[in-house]
C-alpha cells in the first residue's frame, strides 16, 4: 500500500473569530473519488479552498505526495500537480475548444513565453486525444464561449487534465447542471481519473452524483468532520441521517 | 511662519477649486457609472458663460454672485439636456465607448467655442472689491482666494445635506450603491439621472465661474481640468464626495510643497501618490469597489485571416512599396503618416484588445519614443539606426515598470493611470525646456543623406511600421499572444493552469510600449522635430480611435481602422475649418449607432463555425 496521495491533518480556519473549519484531517488515495458534503455553511468551500491554495489555513498540515504545500500560491500549488475546476466555469472564451486546451497543455509546459511559431500546430495531437477523452473532439473548433454548459465542464475537465495532475479538485463540478447530464459528468471523470490514477477531491450537493461515483464520502457538518465512509456506511450513519433526512432532503437537494 | 501660512492657504484654495470641478465628476460618475471626459468642457463653458454674464452685470459683489448663479444654472440646463439626447442612449455601452463618446464631446465643444467666442483668452477687469488683500502675519493674501477657500467646505456640507437629508439624495445614494434595486424599487431612473447629470454639470459651471476672476476663459480649460479631477475623482475614490475633497486637499498640498520644493517634479510627485494610493487601496481612499464591468464587452474568438484576406494584405503592401515610382511627394508623406499611424494602432491594439488593458494615455509610449530618437540625435548625436533602435528601447523599459506599477488594476482605473501617465509626459517635454525645447520643441532631427529622399524615407517607413505591425500579429498568434488573452478572458482559470499572469501582463505592456515609441520615433525622423504634442491627449484619442474604428476582436482591425482614420482625417483637414466639430459628432454617431462597439456590430457572424 502506497502513501496516500493527499494528507490533510488538524486543519483549522477562523473568519472574524468565528470558526469555520475545526480539526478536519483526511486522507486521499490515487485514483479514489472523494466526495466533500455537508449542508450549507458546512465549511466545504473552506476546506476545499485551503487544499486549493486560495486560503490560508489558521492551522494544520496539508501533504501532496509527501510535500507539504500549507499556505503555498495557488499557482505554485497548481504547479506541483493539483488542477482544478470551479463552480462558475471559468474558460477562455477568446479562443475555440481545441486552443483552450492547447493554452492549458503550453502552460502545463511552460512554453507560454514564446513568441513566435502559432499555436494552431503546437500540441494539436495532444489536444485532440484529451478533447477525445472527454468526448469534445467533434466540436473543437467551436469558440468556447457558444459551448452548451454541460460542454463547457468537460472542456474544463479537458483542461484540468493536460498538466496530468496528480490532484483533481472538483467544487461543485455539476452545479446548474440538468440531472441527466450530472452524473454522466462525475462517471467521465471517474473513469478518466482511475485510468490516469488522479485522485479527485469534489464538492457536491447531488446526492445522487456523490453516492453513484463516490469511492468514498466525508460528512462536515458546522466545520466538523461527523462522518466518513463508503456510500453505504454514510446512508447507515444516524448523524448524518439526523442532519439530511431530519430536513426532509434525500437527493437532488438544495 | 507667514510665508509657509500663505503657502497653506494658497493651497487650500486650490483645494477647493479641484474639488468643485471633482465633486461634478464623482457624482455623476457615482450614478450612471459614466465616466465623462466632457467634465472638463463643462467647466470651460462655465468660464465663458460667467464672462459674458458678468461683463452686463455691474461690478458690484451680489451682481457677481448673481451672475454665478445664472452661469450654474444655465450649465444645470446644458448638462440636463446633454444627458437627455447623448448619454442616455449609451448606458449598456461599454466603458471605453461611454468615454470615446463624451471625447466626442470635447470636441465638438471646443470648436463650438472657438466659434462663438473667438481663440483669445477672455478675462474678467476685477473690480477693487475683488483686488484687496488681507494682511496675514505679514504676507499679504488676496482677499478673492478666502472667499474660495470657503467655497469648497461650503458646496461639500450642501452636498452632504442635499445627498443625506433628502428623498432625492437617498435615491441618488442608493443608485450609487446598486442601480439596479433602484430599478426595481420603482424608482424612475431617467429622470433620476438626467437630475444627477444637471447637478453635476451645474457643479462643473460653478467652478468655471468661480476661477475666471483668477483667471481667463480659455480654449485649454477643458484637458487640464479634466485631467486634474480625473486623478482626483481616482485617488478619492470614483463616486465618493468626500473623498474628492480629501484628495483636492492632498493633491493641492503636494502641488504647494512641491513648487516650493522642486517645482519640475509636481506633477511626477502627484502620479507617484496616486500610484501609491491605488496600490494600497485600489478603489481609491474612500470608494467602494465597483463591480467589474466590461471595458470592451465580449470578445469573439481570433481566427487565423482567411486566404482572400491575405491576398488583400498582400496587395495594399504591393501597392504601398510601389507608390513612390508614381506618386508625388505630397501623397508619400500622406503615406508616411499612415503606416505610422497603422503601427502606433496595432501597438495600441496589442495592449487593450487581446491583453483587456485600455490605455487611455497611449501617446505616453509614442512621445516618449519620440524624444528618445530626438534626444538621441542631438544630445548623443548617435546615427538614425541607433536612435531608432534606442526609442523603442526606452519606450519599452518606461512601460515595463510602469505596468509592473499598475499591473492589479483593471478597467477604469487603468485607463485613468494610464492617461495621467501621459499627462505628466507630457509635462515633463513641456517644461523641461533646457532638455527638451519646451513647447518649442526639438528641431533638426533629419534622417541622414542615405534615406533623405522622400522615396526612400517612405520605404525605410513602410519597412519598419509593416514590419513591426506583422511582428505583433505573429506574436498574438503564438503562444505568448494566447497566454496574454488567456489572462483577460479568465483569471482565475489562467492561474489555475499555471500561467503568471501579472508577469505576461507586463510583458503585455513592454511589448506595446516598445512598438508604440519605435512609431513615434519614426514620426520624429518624418517630421525632422519632437514636439509636446506628439504626447497629447488628442494623439491618445486617436490610436483608441482607430482601433475601436477598426474593432478591438480582430488583428486585422487596428489596421484598417489607422487607414481609414488617417484618410478620414486628411480629408477633414483640407475640406473644412470645423474639423473637430465634424469629428466629434462622427464619433458621437458611430457610439450611438453601434452602442455594443464597431467589432460588436458584427458578431453575429462568429456564431457558430
Amino acid at each position: 500500500m502506497p502513501e496516500p496521495r493527499l494528507i490533510v491533518t488538524g486543519l483549522r480556519r477562523a473568519f472574524g473569530g468565528q470558526p469555520a473549519v475545526s480539526d478536519v484531517s483526511f486522507t486521499l488515495d490515487q485514483g479514489e473519488m472523494l466526495a466533500l458534503i455537508g449542508p450549507n455553511g458546512a465549511g466545504k468551500s473552506t476546506t476545499f479552498n485551503m487544499v486549493g491554495g486560495q486560503l490560508r489555513p489558521d492551522a494544520g498540515q496539508i501533504r501532496l505526495d509527501g510535500r507539504d504545500i500549507t499556505g503555498l500560491s495557488p499557482r505554485r500549488i497548481a504547479g506541483l500537480g493539483v488542477g482544478r475546476t470551479f463552480q462558475i466555469t471559468a474558460t477562455f472564451g477568446s479562443m475555440t475548444v481545441r486552443e483552450n486546451v492547447q493554452m492549458a497543455l503550453l502552460a502545463a509546459r511552460r512554453e507560454f513565453w514564446r513568441a513566435w511559431r502559432p499555436v494552431r500546430d503546437q500540441h494539436a495531437a495532444e489536444a485532440a486525444a484529451l478533447l477525445e477523452a472527454v468526448g469534445l473532439l467533434a466540436q473543437a473548433s467551436r469558440p468556447a464561449a457558444i459551448l452548451a454548459y454541460g460542454d463547457l465542464k468537460r472542456l474544463e475537465l479537458a483542461m484540468a487534465l493536460a498538466d496530468k495532475p496528480r490532484l483533481l479538485l472538483m467544487d461543485e463540478p455539476t452545479a446548474g447542471m440538468a440531472p441527466a447530464e450530472r452524473v454522466a459528468l462525475m462517471q467521465l471523470t471517474r473513469r478518466l481519473a482511475s485510468g490516469r490514477r488522479v485522485a479527485v477531491l469534489f464538492t457536491e450537493h447531488d446526492m445522487d452524483v456523490v453516492f453513484s461515483t463516490a469511492d468514498r464520502i466525508l460528512v462536515l457538518n458546522r466545520g466538523r468532520l461527523i462522518a466518513s465512509g463508503t456510500g453505504p456506511q454514510i446512508r447507515a450513519n444516524q448523524q448524518v441521517r439526523e442532519i439530511y433526512l431530519g430536513t426532509g432532503q434525500t437527493s437532488g437537494g438544495h | 511662519m507667514g510665508f509657509l501660512l500663505s503657502q497653506a492657504l494658497t493651497a487650500l484654495a486650490s483645494a477647493s477649486s479641484l474639488f468643485l470641478v471633482a465633486a461634478g465628476l464623482t457624482v455623476i460618475f457615482g450614478v450612471t457609472r459614466v465616466v465623462n471626459f466632457a467634465h472638463g468642457s463643462l467647466t470651460m463653458l462655465g468660464a465663458y458663460v460667467a464672462w459674458t454674464i458678468l461683463r452686463h452685470l455691474p461690478r458690484d459683489p451680489a451682481s457677481f454672485c448673481l451672475g454665478v448663479l445664472a452661469t450654474t444654472l444655465a450649465l444645470a440646463a446644458l448638462g440636463a439636456l446633454l444627458e437627455m439626447t447623448l448619454l442616455r442612449r449609451i448606458y449598456r455601452a461599454p466603458e471605453l465607448f461611454q468615454l470615446l463618446a463624451t471625447f466626442g464631446v470635447v470636441l465638438m465643444v471646443q470648436d463650438a467655442t472657438l466659434h462663438i467666442w473667438g481663440p483669445d483668452d477672455l478675462s474678467l477687469p476685477r473690480p477693487p472689491w475683488m483686488r484687496g488683500f488681507v494682511t496675514l502675519l505679514d504676507q499679504r493674501f488676496p482677499q478673492y482666494d478666502l472667499y474660495l477657500i470657503a467655497a469648497g467646505p461650503v458646496v461639500l456640507a450642501l452636498l452632504w445635506l442635499v445627498l443625506n437629508r433628502t428623498r432625492w439624495g437617498r435615491l441618488v445614494r442608493a443608485a450609487t450603491q446598486d442601480r439596479e434595486m433602484v430599478a426595481c424599487l420603482g424608482v424612475d431612473q431617467r429622470v433620476l439621472f438626467t437630475t444627477v447629470f444637471a447637478l453635476g454639470s451645474a457643479l462643473a459651471g460653478l467652478a468655471g465661474a468661480l476661477a475666471l476672476p483668477d483667471g481667463s476663459a480659455n480654449l485649454g480649460i477643458d484637458l487640464s481640468v479634466v485631467t486634474e479631477a480625473f486623478v482626483v475623482v481616482v485617488i478619492g475614490g470614483l463616486g465618493s464626495v468626500p473623498g474628492a475633497y480629501l484628495a483636492s486637499l492632498l493633491i493641492a498640498g503636494l502641488q504647494a510643497v512641491g513648487i516650493v520644493v522642486l517645482p519640475k517634479i509636481t506633477l511626477v510627485l502627484v502620479f507617484l501618490v496616486m500610484a501609491a494610493v491605488l496600490t494600497v487601496r485600489p478603489n481609491g481612499l474612500l470608494g467602494r469597489p465597483v463591480a467589474a464591468a466590461a471595458v470592451l464587452g465580449a470578445q469573439p474568438p481570433v481566427r487565423p485571416s482567411s486566404p482572400a484576406l491575405r491576398w488583400v494584405g498582400v496587395v495594399l503592401l504591393l501597392l504601398f512599396v510601389l507608390a513612390p515610382l508614381v506618386a508625388p511627394s505630397w501623397i508619400l508623406a500622406i503615406g508616411t503618416e499612415a503606416a505610422v499611424a497603422v503601427l502606433f494602432a496595432a501597438s495600441l491594439h496589442f495592449m487593450m484588445g487581446p491583453g483587456g488593458m485600455p490605455s487611455f494615455g497611449h501617446a505616453a509610449w509614442f512621445g516618449i519614443g519620440a524624444y528618445a530618437a530626438a534626444l538621441s540625435a542631438t544630445v548623443l548625436a548617435a546615427p538614425m539606426p541607433l536612435a531608432l533602435l534606442l526609442a523603442p528601447v526606452a519606450a519599452g523599459v518606461i512601460a515595463g515598470a510602469f505596468g509592473a506599477v499598475v499591473v492589479r488594476l483593471s478597467g477604469i482605473y487603468l485607463a485613468m493611470l494610464t492617461l495621467a501617465f501621459a499627462q505628466i509626459v507630457w509635462a515633463i517635454a513641456f517644461q523641461s525646456v533646457g532638455l527638451t525645447g519646451g513647447d518649442n520643441g526639438i528641431l533638426g532631427v533629419w534622417p541622414p543623406g542615405w534615406v533623405a529622399s522622400p522615396a526612400r524615407f517612405y520605404w525605410l517607413t513602410l519597412a519598419l511600421c509593416a514590419g513591426g505591425t506583422l511582428l505583433l500579429r505573429r506574436v498574438l498568434y503564438a503562444p505568448l499572444g494566447y497566454a496574454i488573452r488567456a489572462t483577460r478572458d479568465a483569471p482565475a482559470r489562467a492561474d489555475a493552469i499555471g500561467l503568471p499572469s501579472n508577469a505576461i501582463r507586463v510583458v503585455a505592456v513592454t511589448v506595446s510600449g516598445a512598438a508604440a515609441g519605435l512609431a513615434g520615433a519614426i514620426f520624429t525622423f518624418a517630421h525632422g522635430s519632437a514636439f509636446p504634442t506628439y504626447v497629447s491627449i488628442p494623439r491618445s484619442v486617436d490610436a483608441l480611435l482607430m482601433v475601436l474604428l477598426g474593432g478591438v476582436g480582430t488583428m486585422t482591425g487596428p489596421i484598417i481602422g489607422a487607414l481609414a482614420y488617417t484618410g478620414l482625417s486628411d480629408l477633414l483637414l483640407r475640406a473644412t475649418e470645423l474639423w473637430r466639430f465634424v469629428l466629434g459628432a462622427a464619433i458621437v454617431a458611430l457610439v450611438l449607432l453601434f452602442p455594443a462597439g464597431l467589432a460588436g456590430a458584427f458578431a453575429g457572424r462568429h456564431g457558430d463555425a
